[in-house]
């Protein structure tokens, strides 16, 4: 009842005379599918969603980690390079270790002393470059950087800085409990302006904002890197390093450091790096838990639609048959439309799939994620497999029952 | 009629009940699952965080300036200000008490060193291990095993009623320490129990019991810090207001809110003449990273629930589909639209109370093992979603046969009963 009867049959055996064996089987796809439009429009739809949230899903769980791993880079440093028993490390060894990150990570040197505030108080000034430890630190509450200052203070072109660059003092970045011991509290911020003082020479420190963290940092005193080697001449002593990448790549960094600044001994800071792996190792347990949950939900749609539609087809089935069609033939029959089916339905549903993920990137980790093309040979192979298994199945059951069975509907 | 038509379809074609039955259950088990997951994996991934470390610090109110450099601490020791170990029980008594997973106090005391007649200073810090702390009628253990899980311990922990300490692992390959060695340390002779492994300052100090600690100082009771381990709820803009501008009852929600910075007013609080503050490292990322992962969680939970949405639909379209002669006959003898569609909606609505119930036990199943796989803890399933879920199956289940009711109901019943369609 499917076969096109608009042709004469002159005409349909002069025209299929020289066409090869296989253009019936392309026919008999093509009319089956054109013919039962919503049936196969409805399989075809429930293979695209399944394909798709696959997709989704296994594009997520490859991506989700290299995002959470940039969320806990805000944690700071996951390396630390500390000159061995406390020397201070060379001059080029944020030079070295610059080179070694390449862009994957960021670098902060930090150099410590204890100098004497006006009244005697001991306490602990830092010598930072405020950009990268900006970049590095990013939980820390800052009320101004002091970079910002110099740059704002150009503008208004109030600098006269060869007069009075002495006077006018270094911009600091002051923590919030030793705010309270250095500078005077009835003054504005910018006339608090204190002395600091080590082994005899002085620094002139104009306090340009406070940073507050909850740790040793509300104690101290930052001033930039290089007023602060002008100033004691003691070097930097200590590298943090926040690198990017899974453990065996942070792993290979701290190797290359290791060998790039000899006179550092490098270490894992040990906290970040295994709550790091905890969390994440759980986070991907449970994505993966999810994932096998829902492909497998979708996988078993899949297959109760398309049963559903081969099952339909019986009479079809039976009119092949009864026409003389081998086992064979009619087993590739539903085999080819299957795998048609299902490589449509990969296709369409693997596009689909990277346009969820992407979104999903976008809305939870503001960022893009990347389409792994690594997942569609994958997607390609189960979506087959699904559909095959759905076609071969209610064959099976129907090759045992007799034509004349099925066509008087019994 | 109405009953016996939908118990003999019932009793009748059973296979095909229970492959639509099995759909619904399938369905229902993978979205209880899926929510019982979403709604318990925030307060799962806020105790794996927590192994970063203490999120608050509690110090004395009138403190002098912290002067510590890698590890090393340079104030005078009698100097500043202490909290006294006394009033430590009171962290557990606070309104969040139950949000509290642990504190450990800290007590540095500059010690000399004698070891082969060679004088070395280092650092002794005194702290609790795992200490016993009765509050009423429950205890509590707590101390740097809990609150710094980072820590390694090649040997055997002290115990905190011992004389024993934990040597840092660089300063016991400078002194030659091993596990089971001797250290006389500020004229006591001690026993080392194991070497520290942390990664951090503490590798060049020793680690000893609070009470040894304060006995070297000359001061019981006294600690310096307090390190509190809390689960907290990510900061947000609310969060972040200053409880000192707001009115009663936005203060008393601020209050009743587990933010880092109501947790700490509540400590700082509890504790005479202590103030508490976050350490912001590990509280504001610990919010970011959560946030992220319960928003990942949350979008894959619709992603699983639109799967079971589907697929309960796709078994209850192919179901009905299949039933097309069985309208015709019951057409042909004269029922209305209606009552064909009635009679399905019933066997929909008894499948999916059916296999909601079971469905939701699943879930449950589900959830609780995927608790302890992945967490070691479990995740149990609110009652009150029940009846969620059951009027959730329903609606999906109506709404997956409502297109093929229709277009059965529709036919006409000749070209049914013909099977022409």
């Amino acid at each position: 009842m499917s076969a096109p009867i608009s042709h004469p049959a002159q005409d349909l055996a002069a025209s299929r005379a020289h066409v090869p064996h296989t253009s019936m089987l392309l026919r008999m796809l093509v009319r089956a599918a054109v013919l039962r439009r919503g049936r196969a429009a409805s399989a075809l739809f429930a293979m695209v969603v399944a394909a798709a949230v696959a997709t989704a899903m296994l594009n997520l769980y490859v991506d989700v980690q290299a995002k959470l791993r940039r969320e806990f880079r805000n944690y700071g440093a996951n390396v630390i390079l500390v000159g061995r028993d406390g020397a201070s490390l060379p001059a080029d060894a944020l030079a070295h270790v610059d080179s070694v990150l390449a862009g994957h990570g960021i670098a902060a040197p930090f150099a410590l002393l204890v100098a004497r505030a006006s009244d005697g108080q001991p306490i602990v000034v830092a010598g930072v470059d405020f950009e990268r430890v900006r970049q590095l630190d990013r939980w820390w509450s800052v009320s101004a950087w002091p970079s910002e200052v110099p740059t704002l203070r150009q503008a208004q072109g109030k600098l006269a800085r060869a007069e009075n660059a002495r006077e006018m003092g270094h911009p600091g970045l002051i923590g919030v409990r030793a705010m309270a011991v250095v500078a005077p509290k009835n003054q504005a911020m910018k006339d608090q302006s204190f002395d600091l003082s080590f082994q005899g020479s002085t620094l002139h420190v104009e306090p340009a904002g406070t940073v507050q963290t909850g740790a040793a940092e509300d104690s101290r005193i930052y001033i930039s890197l290089v007023d602060f080697v002008a100033w004691s001449g003691v070097q930097p002593s200590t590298i943090e390093v926040a690198a990017n990448g899974d453990p065996e790549e942070v792993a290979a960094i701290m190797n290359q450091l290791a060998q790039a600044v000899p006179a550092a001994e490098v270490r894992p800071v040990r906290q970040i790096v295994e709550g790091e792996a905890r969390v994440l190792g759980k986070t991907r347990a449970t994505l993966l838990a999810a994932a096998a949950l829902i492909i497998l939900t979708s996988a078993l749609c899949v297959l109760s639609t398309l049963m559903g539609w081969v099952f339909d087809r019986r009479r079809d089935f039976a009119i092949m048959k009864a026409l003389g069609a081998s086992g064979r033939l009619l087993n590739g029959f539903f085999a080819a439309e299957a795998a048609a089916l299902g490589a449509t339905g990969a296709l369409i549903g693997f596009l689909i799939g990277i346009g969820i993920a992407a979104w999903i990137g976008r809305v939870n980790f503001h960022a893009s994620v990347a389409p792994r093309f690594s997942v569609l040979p994958v997607v390609l192979a189960g979506s087959m497999v699904v559909t095959l298994l759905s076609a071969i199945l209610p064959i099976s059951l129907l090759r045992r029952v007799q034509p004349a069975v099925i066509l008087r509907g019994e | 009629m109405f009953v016996r038509l939908v118990y003999e379809s019932f009793r009748r074609q059973k296979r095909r009940k229970v492959l639509a039955g099995a759909a619904i259950t399938l369905g229902v088990t993978v979205a209880t699952a899926m929510i019982a997951v979403a709604t318990d994996i925030g307060d799962k991934i806020n105790r794996e965080l927590r192994t970063i470390g203490a999120n608050l610090v509690v110090t004395p109110q009138e403190d002098s300036l912290d002067v510590e450099i890698g590890g090393v601490n340079l104030k005078p020791p009698s100097d500043g200000a202490f909290l006294n170990e006394a009033d430590l029980p009171k962290i557990k008594d606070i309104f969040w008490r139950n949000n509290i997973t642990g504190f450990a106090p800290m007590l540095p005391v500059p010690v000399a060193m004698e070891r082969d007649g060679k004088r070395q200073d280092a650092t002794l810090v005194g702290t609790y291990f795992a200490k016993r702390i009765s509050l009423g009628n429950e205890d509590f253990t707590t101390g740097v095993r809990s609150t710094h899980t980072w820590w390694k311990v090649s040997g055997a922990w002290p115990d905190d009623n011992s004389r024993d300490v934990l040597v840092g692992e660089r300063l016991a390959a400078r002194l030659g320490e091993k596990a089971g060695d001797q250290l006389v340390l500020a004229g006591r002779a001690l026993r080392v129990s194991g070497i520290l492994s942390t990664g951090g300052a503490e590798d060049d100090q020793v680690v000893a019991p609070l009470a040894l600690a304060q006995e070297i100082l000359g001061r019981p009771g006294a600690v310096r810090r307090v390190y509190v381990s809390a689960l907290t709820k990510p900061e947000d803009a609310f969060g972040r207001r200053n409880p000192k501008s707001m009115s009663g009852a936005i203060y008393e929600r601020w209050y009743c809110t587990p933010y880092p910075q109501a947790i700490a007013l509540q400590l700082g609080e509890a504790i005479p003449h202590s103030h508490a503050e976050q350490i912001r490292q590990v509280a504001q990322n610990e919010g970011a990273v959560l946030t992220r992962i319960e928003g990942l969680i949350f979008l894959i939970t619709l992603a699983a629930l639109f799967a079971s949405a589907l697929a309960v639909s796709a078994a209850m379209a192919t179901a009905i589909f299949e039933r097309r002669a069985e309208v015709g006959l019951l057409k042909a003898l004269g029922a209305g639209k209606l009552a064909v569609a009635a009679v399905f909606f019933a066997e929909a609505l008894l499948l999916a109370l059916f296999g909601g119930l079971i469905g939701f036990g699943a879930g449950a199943l589900l959830a609780h093992q995927i608790g302890q796989s992945i967490f070691n803890s479990q995740i149990s399933i609110q009652p009150v979603l029940l009846p969620v879920i059951l009027a959730i199956a329903v609606i999906v289940t109506f709404a997956g046969s409502a297109a093929a009711i229709r277009r059965a109901v529709g036919m006409d019943p000749v070209f049914a009963l013909r099977g022409e369609l």
